[in-house]
């Protein structure tokens, strides 16, 4: 950058500093072989999109999940042992419960931030998973997952189902009334798959439920196996983003054999580094400023009591919908027995996870589309992919309202047992009618596209002409023909302009700060300098620069 | 990975003595192209030095950095002197309040010194760093067929030089030497794991509860209290519910409360308003199970083992909270709404000499949730 009114002093200063760190690099380049791979790593350019930050939000917050965590165990003791509580918490004194709970209370009550870490890992777990889902919701729509990158989304679909389990068993640790409740709903559905089922509760649980040994079980699964492979699971997945490149939406100069984008450095290192501060900066704030989970008031886990309106953590609540509303049907085989909470807590979410890891290959299979593809689509353009996806959403909103249907009866008065079938109605009904409506919706915007590409933008000026019409003076985007008509353009996959001040109609603002402007002398050197100073490298080339003011090519694999 | 040198008609690599001279401009057009990378647009958003326009810009990312150090000194102190210690409700000295205000201090000052900085670097790479569209040719598709070819050519040599394909004895043996052994790791890692939930028989986890007396032991009806309290008709008043566990009065105090403790211990006792009593329909081989107007039914839902808890008096329904199972208390608490496939099993009380309710046997079926070995 142009600072010609640098200090002398600083000068010579940062020139030392440039010359040590140059003799460092040339020391560990020697050891290493490290130029021509640095040099890759910070020249990878990287398109742009605000979607795109939704995987980049899963990763801040798993970090943050990994140091609060590692806080947390510091002083956290999964043991089952009982203890009579004689701490600081005067309304739980003489009271008997686990180590565990104790541990927990003491977390909240006796170390300092105690309770703030103990928050933060719970937010930041719950933005984890909604992080999670809002970026497979991206990559599903925009058909991100198509060849080559399907592998990227099984991954995915695993690091989610590994979120959910994490979350599980992490909810399950406090020993508390709630997590009590959780556990003993666990333990059940356990116990629901035919044949296996009790088999596979003396193995988890260690004998009939609760026992002393599932909690310590569960803790190390959640400090350990699952932290353990979703930290190599996401190093895989952000692995292959890197040497596989980025996705693009169609553009400008963005065809399937090139990303146009800005470098790792300068530009994309330093804002994905505030990004991330920020990031971590908003869980900080969520932390101290709602409270969630106050175990302190549920009390220790006791089975013969449960609080009102026990409720899971969002992620999980489709399940328990799905819980609530499967109907009260057992199947006797003679001298055994298939529970009719088999279905909802096991088979819906082996098919719902099992559709979603094969969807890459069934869309593959149906379309007989087998072709590389590196620019994104545009939802309304794969109408029947939209709808499929809406359909899906559809179903799991039905079941994740339901979980919480005696909160919504209990809040607009309804009945419980309204509430019920409608839920049971509404997963029946709703997803078809989500995918006619979609559908449709995705029609509607081809058509408006089109048609803006046709006639161009409704410019909001009403004609009058000679004979008496009025028209509306629509701006041609392709420009028009000698007959004065429209020339029509065609689509490219990429975002349409709706409306004028998007041409830049509106003009920009003046500079300046709110009170006043700055000196008109200082804009317009500004104005001209940054004109003459667009780097010419590509029309300098050979050309291509003419190139990129053109359009995406078709994919021609 | 990228630099596709030869295909994109790349640059010519200079020499050491070019490299020497050449200017940082040059090395970096250099570098990006070696990467298939062209910068087609770059450009300093201040190119004039000294505008009130850069300076305002400056200014406002500088900011947020001392925002951000304001904020952390601020979290800092409150860290550590502001009282974090519990105080109950109705402590002098508004103790209290100053305890329920140290976390949300803590996290509101160091959420925002970690904001700061991070919008201070947004700010600065939006603002102040060149903007820039740069190009990258991707590499489509396989390898080079050079390289698919020799990959081919050399696995198929290892593999037809060692042999293997021609020794089919040795391949048999390694495939079952191989098999024995993962079916042997397989049992060893879920081996510790198995236990038999079918240990003791007619008497295995399932089948009982601690309600079960194998010698004859009377197993009365205690509260939940600290000291042993035993359940008797004259607690309890018309259209009222108690939760009772069992006890034995040969039991140590360690095996009281565990029996207390356990899953599938918890019993709810119900009076019924007597003109209720007089419509209950009672379950087959159950008829003498009640005692006068007080019915016995554990309070384990049969959907997912929740306690099925919130009893309506008026309707004699109970209810329980997880997923919204209803039981009709007036007809042998059969389900009639939700999930719930199953009667909740019922125990079959008595009054004896004393006064006190005891049980006279275990629960005739497996209480809580069903499993595949379950037989009714
Ligand atoms: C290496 C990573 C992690 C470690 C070491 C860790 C550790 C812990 C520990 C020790 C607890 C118990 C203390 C307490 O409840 O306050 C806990 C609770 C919890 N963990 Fe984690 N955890 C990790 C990652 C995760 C992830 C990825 C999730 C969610 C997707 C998660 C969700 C939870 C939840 C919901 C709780 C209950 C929090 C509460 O009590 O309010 N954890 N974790
Ligand atoms: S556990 Fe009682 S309704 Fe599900």
């Amino acid at each position: 950058m142009s600072t010609p009114s640098t200090p002398a002093g600083s000068a010579a200063n940062s020139a030392g500093l440039s010359a040590r760190a140059a003799k460092a690099a040339d020391e560990l380049d020697q050891r290493f072989h490290l130029a021509s791979g640095v040099r890759r790593q910070i020249n990878k350019v990287f398109p742009t999109h605000w979607s795109f930050m939704l995987g980049e939000i899963a990763l801040n917050t798993f970090i943050v999940l990994l140091l609060s965590g590692t806080y947390l165990t510091l002083f956290f003791d999964p043991s089952m042992d009982e203890v009579k509580y004689n701490g600081v918490y005067s309304n739980l004194r003489g009271i008997e419960m686990s180590r565990a709970y104790a541990s927990t209370l003491e977390l909240s009550f006796d170390v300092r931030g105690g309770l703030f870490i103990r928050q933060v890992h719970h937010w930041a777990a719950l933005l984890f998973v909604a992080a999670i889902v809002a970026h497979m919701f991206r990559t599903f729509f925009t058909g991100a997952f198509r060849k080559p990158r399907e592998t990227n989304w099984v991954i995915g679909v695993i690091i989610a189902l590994l979120a959910g389990l994490e979350g599980l068993t992490g909810y399950s640790l406090p020993d508390d009334l709630l997590s009590g409740t959780g556990l003993r709903i666990i333990s059940a559905i356990t116990m629901s798959p035919p044949i296996i089922g009790t088999w596979a509760h003396w193995a988890i649980f260690g004998g009939e439920f609760p026992g002393t040994l599932i909690i310590p079980r569960f803790f190390i699964i959640h400090v350990l196996l699952i932290p353990g492979i979703l930290v190599a699971l996401i190093a895989v997945h952000l692995g292959l983003v890197w040497y596989q490149k980025h996705t693009q939406f169609p553009g400008p100069g963005r065809t399937e054999r090139n990303v146009v984008g800005v470098r790792i450095l300068p530009i994309f290192a330093t804002k994905a580094t505030g990004f991330a501060l920020t990031n971590i900066g908003v869980i900080c704030l969520m932390a101290g400023l709602f409270q969630i989970n106050p175990i302190w008031n549920f009390g220790p886990y006791n089975p013969s009591q449960v609080s009102a309106a026990s409720q899971p953590d969002w992620y999980v609540g489709w399940l328990d919908g799905s819980t609530r509303l499967w109907p009260a049907w057992e199947i006797y085989l003679g001298n055994y027995m298939i529970p009719a909470s088999f279905w909802p807590t096991m088979v819906i979410p082996a098919i719902m996870f099992s559709l979603a890891f094969a969807y890459p290959a069934i869309e593959r299979k149906l379309t007989k589309d087998n072709a590389s593809h590196n620019l994104l689509q545009r939802p309304r353009d794969v109408p029947v992919r939209t709808g499929l996806g809406m359909m899906a959403i559809s179903f799991m909103f039905i079941l994740l309202l339901s979980g919480g249907n005696d909160v919504i009866a209990y809040t607009f008065d309804i009945s419980l047992n309204a509430t019920t079938w409608a839920g049971r109605i509404g997963m029946l009904l709703l997803p078809p009618i989500a995918y006619y409506v979609t559908y449709r919706i995705c029609l509607g915007l081809q058509r408006a596209d089109r048609s803006i590409l046709e006639h161009g933008i409704e410019t909001g000026i009403i004609k009058r002409l000679p004979h008496g019409e009025f028209i509306e003076v629509h701006q041609p985007l392709g420009g028009v023909d000698d007959h004065g008509h429209p020339v029509p353009l065609e689509y490219q996959g990429a975002r349409v302009p709706k409306r004028m001040n998007q041409l830049g109609s509106a003009g920009s603002p003046v500079p300046g700060s709110i009170f006043r402007p700055d000196p008109a002398a200082e804009t317009t050197a500004l104005e001209q300098a940054r004109h003459e100073s667009v780097n010419g490298d590509s029309t300098s080339a050979d050309g291509s620069g003419r190139k990129l003011a053109g359009r995406p090519q078709q994919p021609s694999d | 990975m990228s630099a596709q040198r030869g295909s994109t008609g790349g640059p010519q690599l200079p020499n050491d003595a070019d490299l020497s001279t050449a200017s940082r401009e040059d090395l970096v057009r250099l570098g990006s192209s070696l990467d298939g990378v062209t910068i087609v647009h770059r450009q300093d958003p201040f190119p004039v030095p000294g505008t009130r326009a850069e300076k305002r810009t400056e200014r406002a990312v500088a900011r947020w950095f001392f925002l951000a150090a304001l904020a952390g000194l601020g979290f800092l102190a409150a860290y550590l002197f502001w009282p974090f210690q519990y105080a109950p409700p109705g402590s002098p000295g508004d103790r209290h309040l100053l305890y329920q205000l140290y976390t949300p201090i803590i996290g509101v000052l160091l959420g925002l010194a970690v904001f700061a900085v991070g919008a201070g670097t947004i700010g600065y790479a939006r603002n102040l760093l060149p903007h820039e569209t740069a190009v990258q040719e991707r590499h489509m598709g396989g390898s080079s067929e050079v390289d698919r070819a020799t990959v081919g050519a050399i696995l198929a040599d290892s593999g037809i030089s060692s042999g293997i394909a021609r020794r089919s004895l040795i391949k048999r043996a390694a495939g079952i030497g191989g098999l024995v052994l993962g079916a042997g790791l397989g049992v060893f890692a879920l081996g510790g794991l198995v236990r038999n939930p079918w240990k003791g028989g007619n008497e295995a986890a399932l089948w009982v509860t601690p309600w079960h007396s194998a010698n004859g032991e009377p197993v009365f009806l205690r509260y939940d209290s600290e000291h042993v309290t035993l359940a008797r008709p004259e607690d309890l008043a018309a259209g009222s519910i108690a939760t009772v566990f069992p006890y034995k009065r040969s039991w140590t105090e360690q095996e009281a409360q565990e029996a207390m403790r356990a899953s599938d211990s918890p019993v709810m006792l119900i009076r019924l308003h007597p003109e209720q009593a007089a419509r209950v329909i009672q379950r087959k081989g159950q008829v003498s199970f009640h005692y006068g107007d007080f019915y016995a039914y554990s309070k384990i839902c049969t959907h997912l083992g929740c306690p099925a808890s919130l009893y309506e008096a008026q309707t004699a329904r109970l209810l329980c909270p997880c997923h919204q199972s209803q039981f009709d208390m007036l007809e042998y608490a059969k389900p009639i709404f939700g999930p719930a496939t199953r009667a909740l099993p019922q125990l079959h009380i008595d009054v004896n000499d004393e006064g006190y309710f005891y049980a006279k046997g275990d629960f005739i079926e497996p209480v809580g949730p069903a499993f595949w070995e379950r037989r009714s």
